[in-house]
């Protein structure tokens, strides 16, 4: 983990704002900004008239969630299991690991040096149950420690909002005169559970006092880290060309995927130099592959964008975008299934000519004719219908053309494009197309689409924009959209 | 369908040959303008054996080029006719028609037609040529010719 950007000052008093269902309102706030009364949760527009230098940023919670996961992954140098608790809070199973750190004490110093290192405040807290120590974290003392059975005695004084409960369940606490997790441990028990025994999780507070004193299990689940593919040549001498280590690395990460069942969709040739620059070459795949023929076949002509320098005397390639592979069988006979030739030959045209040289058509749900398809990455393969009683050939950009008519909202009569003149003989339309008001700009015109032929058979897609005085503009003009073949 | 856009004749080669080798795919379409020199009596040869090895059809399109050596098992020059009489509407022009020439071919005769594009059943109907009463000799689009 490294620091991420620089908290800005202190004096200055800032919050991040979210999109509520009345404009936005507060997220997050720092300490100056929560001295000056901004309250989460409130509107902006309100807490500005508060607090007139208030800075406002908007809040990034998917990012803060990614940002959780990384220090989710990074907290289990101090434990082997951990997980995310909420949006705001990470749960270490620090069960017989504590003595490695020096005890509970001395751990929770270091966690919180290290992690105010990396630019994280936090507040930390030691506890036998998951429910005790969240209530401690965050509305214990500093640096908190539960005895094992001392559950009871540290959670009394604590606040009813320290039981994971819901903010209508909580207020009605308060109403009932509750206001302690010790007021509410008094109450007899069957008084609360008629009250409550209907109620989720969230809103019950007598199985969430349970979960904080142990009595009903909550254990915690750590997910597994995804394995990381990586094969490498460790050299003795640095060299100057890789080609003959790829088969080898290829072939070896190809076993890797296989042992474990998985196919990858790119891939990643770096080189470490040895006088320590670091060079790397990205491959996109189209389909899950764990082939290394055809893996090492799209290298081809790929190396020469290495600059060798002094040599280099590590290789590794790296496995991305892991994906299972099941190992399928189609066909008795020995043949390959052909399902497999396609992307393989989308992966050798987009390793020869690029990732955007190498396109197919997508429907888009527009009725402009330039909207209505636009061109995929070999990526994103899916089979659409043709469009009907469309150009074979559209132009990038409609060319305008000089037209004579006999009625201004009739066909063109004659038109010159390209500096050649054109006899209409037959006609098809008007077609027309209405601009797209959500995306268009707000003086867009109309477009009245006429299919013609010229004496010569050519078929051609012209279109008029716009209509004589429909108050946008001066007089419509003409352009040629397309070919029919 | 898959769509390549390259800049010389000699990738558009490649890449229609490396399309002809992957069975997975129902047909190669290769469009190169005029004359490039790459585009030889070998090359074509190449793409020609090729297709005949694979069982799949091959067009090339040539547009604004001379008709020069070629190894194509067909050879057609495609121009464009005045469509048909529309079913509904004598303003509107109706299914699409073109002049059809085979000039070179290995196993048919050469000959003319008149193609016509059914639209309803999306079908390409050959039918035998007569002189069209509008169309002067040698008008309509370039010459266009086919291999596979």
């Amino acid at each position: 983990m490294e620091r991420q950007g620089d908290a800005p000052p202190d004096e200055v008093a800032i919050a991040l704002s979210i999109e509520g269902p009345h404009g936005p309102v507060i997220h997050a706030t720092n300490r100056t900004a929560r001295l000056a009364g901004i309250a989460v949760g409130a509107r902006v527009v309100d807490m500005r008239a508060i607090c007139p230098d208030l800075c406002v940023e908007y809040a990034d919670p998917q990012g803060d969630r990614q940002a959780l996961e990384r220090l989710m992954l990074w907290s289990r140098r101090w434990c082997p299991w951990t997980v995310v608790d909420g949006v705001d809070g990470l749960i270490l199973d620090t069960t017989g690991s504590d003595h490695l750190w020096g005890g509970e004490t001395a751990m929770l110093e270091k966690i919180e040096v290290r992690l105010s290192l990396l630019g994280v405040t936090a507040r930390l807290a030691v506890a036998p149950t998951w429910g005790a120590a969240w209530a401690m974290a965050r509305h214990g003392g500093v640096r908190a420690i539960c005895p094992e059975g001392g559950i009871a005695t540290a959670l009394a004084p604590l606040p009813v909002a320290g039981l994971r409960l819901d903010s209508d369940t909580v207020l009605l606490l308060q109403r009932l005169g509750l206001k302690t997790i010790g007021a509410l441990v008094d109450v007899p028990r069957m008084s609360l559970a008629r009250r409550f025994v209907q109620s989720p999780l969230a809103a019950n507070p007598l199985l969430r006092l349970d979960q904080a004193t142990g009595v009903l299990a909550e254990p915690v689940a750590s997910k597994d880290v995804p394995v990381r593919m990586r094969a490498e040549v460790r050299l003795a001498d640095p060299i100057h060309d890789p080609t003959h280590f790829l088969p080898l690395l290829c072939d070896d990460l190809c076993a890797q995927l296989a042992r474990a069942g998985l196919g990858c969709r790119k891939l990643r040739l770096t080189v470490y130099h040895t006088d320590g620059e670091v060079s790397a070459i990205d491959l996109a795949i189209a389909a899950p592959s764990r082939d290394g023929r055809h893996l090492h076949g799209l290298f081809k002509g790929k190396l020469d964008r290495i600059n060798p320098g002094f040599g280099f005397d590590l290789i590794a390639l790296d496995a991305g975008m892991v994906e299972p592979l099941g190992t399928v069988q189609t066909r008795l006979d020995r043949t390959v299934e052909d399902d497999l030739h396609l992307p393989q030959l989308m992966d050798r045209l987009a390793a020869r000519f690029g990732q955007k040289a190498v396109r197919h058509p997508q429907l888009q749900a527009s009725h402009i004719p330039e909207r209505a398809e636009s061109w995929g990455t070999a990526a994103t393969l899916t089979t659409d219908a043709p469009l009907k009683d469309r150009p074979i050939r559209l132009l990038t950009h409609a060319e305008e053309i000089h037209v004579l008519y006999a009625v201004p909202e009739g066909p063109p009569a004659q038109f010159i494009w390209r500096r050649q003149t054109y006899r209409v003989t037959r006609y098809e339309g008007p077609e027309r197309i209405a601009p797209e008001w959500w995306t268009d700009r707000p003086r867009t015109r109309l477009r009245d689409y006429f299919k013609v032929e010229d004496q010569a058979g050519r078929r051609l897609w012209l279109y008029r924009e716009g209509l004589h005085e429909d108050g946008r503009g001066g007089d419509p003009r003409w352009y040629l959209h397309g070919i029919f073949a | 369908m898959i769509h390549i856009t390259l800049p010389c004749a000699a990738d558009v080669l490649w890449a229609m040959e490396e399309g002809l080798r992957c069975c997975a795919i129902g047909a190669v379409i290769g469009e190169v303008w005029g004359t490039p020199p790459v585009l030889n009596f070998t090359a074509t040869r190449r793409l020609a054996t090729r297709a005949e090895a694979g069982g799949l059809p091959c067009w090339l399109i040539r547009r604004g080029a001379t008709p020069d050596l070629s190894a194509a098992r067909h050879r057609w020059r495609v121009a464009s006719l005045p469509s048909e009489a529309h079913p509904h509407d004598p303003q509107a022009p109706g299914n699409p028609r073109w002049q059809v020439e085979l000039f070179r071919s290995r196993q048919i005769s050469p000959g003319t037609w008149v193609a016509t594009h059914d639209r309803a059943a999306d079908r390409v109907d050959f039918s035998a040529a007569f002189r069209y009463g509008a169309v002067a000799e040698g008008d309509g689009a370039a010459g266009r010719r086919a291999s596979g």
